[in-house]
């Protein structure tokens, strides 16, 4: 287990550094480079320009200002926002828990929902019908049109629920901060248990088409316990997998959502940074967000690999 | 669907004329329109829908129907043709690699791994804010980042016809390599090619609108369905139709996309990442 495990986190390092190569040529790329920002400024001096350059390194050439880049990323030297001249760090982290939580809510929500369609769907032809419609239209929805769409019925129009932020100023009760919370998770929530639902489904009939399947109905095992114990279980591995590996799509989702709803979380802190070029906070979330990403896709290998004997054997 | 013939669904059938009327509206918008692009109804400004301006206007008083079909231009030359470029970088990718096996697939599948991990939209939105793109360069950046389920798909589809027994006869035959690629495998890629083509098209369109809605795609007063409702979201609860038009047109143009992809692919998942591990096609009840 531990050996598989060391293995397979050896085997995102080379991934990172594909990725971190990208976003680094990436922010390069741009006219005036990571300095854009001051180009435009007229009360910066092009003398200033060139001292932050050569304070920065900029005028060193590129493959080792990427190493000196990458090593200093690698010891949690991730500079500073160019917005408010605080360690791109600590504006990260002070945004990471209402990410979590937003995220953390709808992903339950989305999986707990899937479960219900995507097992239902897969025994109920009526049912399966409903969801196969049900889940295209939710997978095609645009995320903030349909964020746009709830906030002007329940917000603006019925006036039931906050349209945007975490919490009221005057109301800090349980019931403010759930009601904050109910919009935004929906959305979130939604397009991913329309996806995820549709897997299920699919997985489950394949499930349920199995000889083992045949075998403990000849048994005699009951069609309840059939499909919830017998088939279920086999078609959750990859479930399973698919559900972890979202987590990129999550993070775009939570971009979109946390911008249109006001969510201070990671989100949004991205959506600021692009507006002001913030580039040092913009390179830090690409980063974050892709080894976010490749971790959770070690969590879901070794998540099949600790339910599933069969994978043990051809690792 | 294979076993009945080529008639489709009925839902694909209207998916489809849905999305040639759509793409005929656009073309034929100077005719079509009701009003000129630019033309001002400074009487009529932010005017709700009626019979005059069927989904009203906007602050300028110019009709939001005929600027969502000049949208559509923009939209859905950008939904296809980026479509297009994912679709051909997914098949060459794919192809090479599955194809040549060996470093080159390594190297070609650690690219795709690594694109995979990078959460789309915000590396498109950086992408969009530091190159500040027209038009073309947006099609290129949203091809460039949808091509990565399609290589994977079409690395297994190749490797898996690769092995069949008339591919060895024609090697045995005499046939070169890039011979037996082009003519004996890369055909049997084409109902995966196709799925794609039209999958990524309703994701083109949304990545487009995605990045139109933030400010950083295409840049008034060039209109699209994105920036139509980047510019509405302020002005959601006043005048709701300039933001609920161009959003409905989104969503059902992505929605016939994505139903004329799911009848191609035989009722499948609807994203080629989602194949279940057994199709479904071949269960019975």
């Amino acid at each position: 287990m531990l050996t598989f495990l060391l293995r397979r986190l050896a085997q995102t390092v080379p991934l990172l550094v594909v990725v971190s190569l990208l976003v680094f040529v990436l922010i390069h790329a741009a006219p005036g480079g990571p300095l854009a920002l001051y180009l435009d400024n007229p009360n910066v001096r092009p003398q200033d320009i060139e001292r932050l350059r050569r304070q920065m390194g900029l005028d060193r050439p590129l493959a080792e200002q990427y190493l000196s880049w990458a090593g200093a990323f690698v010891r949690g030297e991730w500079g500073y926002s160019y917005a408010d001249g605080r360690p791109v760090t600590v504006r990260l982290l002070e945004r990471v828990p209402a990410t979590l939580q937003l995220v953390g809510i709808s992903s339950l929500l989305g999986v707990v929902v899937s479960l219900a369609v995507g097992v239902t769907a897969s025994v109920r032809r009526g049912v399966d019908r409903a969801a196969t419609v049900g889940t295209v239209a939710f997978i095609s929805l645009p995320v903030f049109w349909f964020g746009l769409v709830l906030q002007l019925v329940f917000a603006s129009t019925l006036g039931w629920l906050p349209s945007s932020g975490r919490a009221s100023f005057s109301g800090d009760g349980i019931a403010d901060r759930v009601a904050h919370l109910v919009l935004p998770v929906v959305v979130l929530a939604a397009a991913h248990a329309a996806g995820w639902s549709r897997y299920l489904r699919s997985s489950m009939r394949g499930a349920l088409a199995e000889q083992f399947i045949v075998g403990a109905r000849a048994r005699g095992v009951t069609e309840r316990r059939l499909v919830a114990r017998h088939a279920l279980r086999y078609a959750l591995l990859p479930f399973v997998t698919v559900v972890l590996l979202d987590a990129s799509i999550m993070a775009s989702g939570a971009v979109v959502t946390e911008s249109v709803f006001a969510w201070p979380g990671v989100g949004s802190l991205f959506t600021e940074s692009l507006a002001r070029r913030d580039y040092t906070v913009l390179m830090a979330f690409l980063m974050c967000g892709s080894a976010a990403v490749a971790l959770l896709g070690v969590v879901s290998d070794v998540v099949v690999y600790a339910l599933d004997p069969r994978t043990r054997r051809s690792v | 669907m294979s076993g009945h013939g080529t008639r489709w669904p009925r839902a694909a059938r209207v998916a489809a004329a849905l999305v040639v009327l759509l793409v005929l509206a656009a073309v034929l918008a100077d005719v079509a329109a009701p009003y000129g692009y630019d033309a001002l109804d400074l009487a009529q400004r932010r005017a709700a829908p009626s019979a005059h301006h069927l989904f009203g206007t906007d602050e300028l008083g110019r009709d939001l129907f005929t600027r969502i079909l000049y949208g559509a231009r923009i939209s859905l030359a950008i939904g296809m043709v980026s479509a297009v470029l994912s679709a051909a970088i997914g098949v060459t990718v794919g192809a090479m690699a599955g194809y040549a096996g060996g470093w080159l697939d390594a190297v070609l599948m650690r690219c795709t791994d690594a694109m995979l991990s990078i959460p789309t939209l915000p590396l498109l939105m950086i992408s969009a804010a530091v190159l500040d793109p027209g038009v073309v360069l947006l099609i290129a950046l949203v091809g460039a980042v949808g091509w990565m389920e399609t290589a994977r798909v079409v690395r297994a589809d190749v490797q898996s016809i690769a092995a069949r027994d008339f591919v060895t006869a024609a090697r045995a035959a005499g046939a070169h390599s890039p011979r037996i690629l082009l003519r004996h495998v890369l055909p049997g890629v084409v109902p995966t090619a196709t799925v794609a083509l039209t999958l990524a098209m309703g994701r083109g369109i949304l990545l487009e609108s995605a990045l139109s809605f933030f400010g950083v795609g295409v840049q008034p007063p060039t209109a699209s369905w994105g920036n139509m409702l980047y510019q509405a979201q302020t002005t959601m609860s006043s005048e709701p139709w300039l933001g609920i038009f161009p959003g409905a047109f989104i969503f059902v143009t992505v929605l016939c996309c994505n139903v004329l992809g799911n009848s191609v692919s035989g009722g499948g998942s609807p994203t080629m990442r989602n194949r279940p591990p057994a199709s479904p096609m071949t269960t019975k009840r």
